[in-house]
């Protein structure tokens, strides 16, 4: 696992090159980010993703499926897991395999209990101003899995890349 | 990035006219900050015009129920107008799409005021 400093979108754009040389190393290995428990890490995350998610050849609606889910789970772990706090760090990890694209977000919070969540589409749920973040993620990933941490939580999340290299392990299975 | 909003008065219903993101921070503020003005200024006919809102996240859906549920509570009616895709598949997937009364006719949106 190679760790990268925490990124700034005024340096990505300054430095296209850089963020070339990020996605090369991301198709041979893993590149994660330990960022700031803010809400432009929020915003620096879901830029992270859309550019990860088009330089991996997924079309436009998985990239705003992707955005998105990263958006989700990067709010989760600003504002509910680690709750804003400066001390606490948020790890965000993209990793690119023949056959989907992974990634990873952690807090340093207290934990999140995922099975305690309510059903958003509950009719009692349906009109309620929030809790629907996870459910979304659920929704727009191939695979989505929880880890509680020690402390902190994880969220890892998948997307099947298209192309060859999918439709050949499907044919493999 | 961050939402712009300009209204408009037809025929007694307030027309929000939305471009940008309506997203947790900025996006959400300015959506909220702009229905509680309209509501103390008795405007409760209000039609936003979601036409060139291109992402929404769940604190925006979150904000759209917001504004939906303060509307109706102060005997108005808030409706949505000219959805683009990804916010109608949104609407969709949260089962949200016919909870609220959505329009791609301006006009004929007005008329059901």
């Amino acid at each position: 696992m190679q760790d990268a400093a925490t990124p700034k979108l005024a340096a990505f754009a300054q430095d296209r090159q850089n963020r070339m040389n990020h996605l090369g190393e991301m198709t041979a290995s893993q590149v994660t980010y330990s960022m700031e428990s803010t809400l432009e890490t929020v915003n620096e995350a879901e830029a992270l993703a859309v550019r990860f998610a088009e330089e991996s050849g997924f079309d436009e609606s998985d990239v705003m499926q992707i955005s998105l889910s990263v958006r989700e789970a990067a709010i989760n772990a600003v504002m509910h897991g680690n709750e804003r706090d400066p001390s606490k760090k948020v790890g965000l990890g993209f990793e690119r395999t023949a056959s989907e694209m992974i990634i990873t977000i952690r807090d340093e919070g207290s934990g999140l209990d995922v099975a305690s969540l309510p059903d958003p589409l509950a009719p009692e749920n349906l009109m309620k101003t929030s809790g629907r973040g996870i459910f979304l993620i659920r929704t727009m990933m191939d695979e989505v899995q929880f880890r509680i941490l020690n402390p902190g939580s994880e969220i890892k999340m998948k997307k099947r890349v298209p192309g060859p290299a999918a439709n050949s392990e499907e044919t493999a299975q | 990035m961050s939402l712009k909003t300009t209204t408009r008065q037809v025929d007694g219903v307030t027309i929000v006219d939305c471009s940008g993101r309506i997203t947790l921070g900025e996006g959400s503020v300015v959506l909220r900050e702009l229905v509680r003005e309209l509501l103390s200024k008795g405007e409760k006919k209000i039609l936003l015009n979601l036409g060139d809102v291109n992402y929404i996240d769940s604190s925006g859906i979150g904000e759209l129920v917001s504004a939906f549920l303060a509307v109706k509570n102060q005997g108005g009616s808030l409706k949505l107008l000219n959805l683009t895709k990804k916010v109608h598949d949104l609407l969709q997937i949260t089962k949200l799409y016919t909870v609220f009364d959505v329009h791609d006719n301006e006009v004929a949106a007005i008329q059901t005021f």
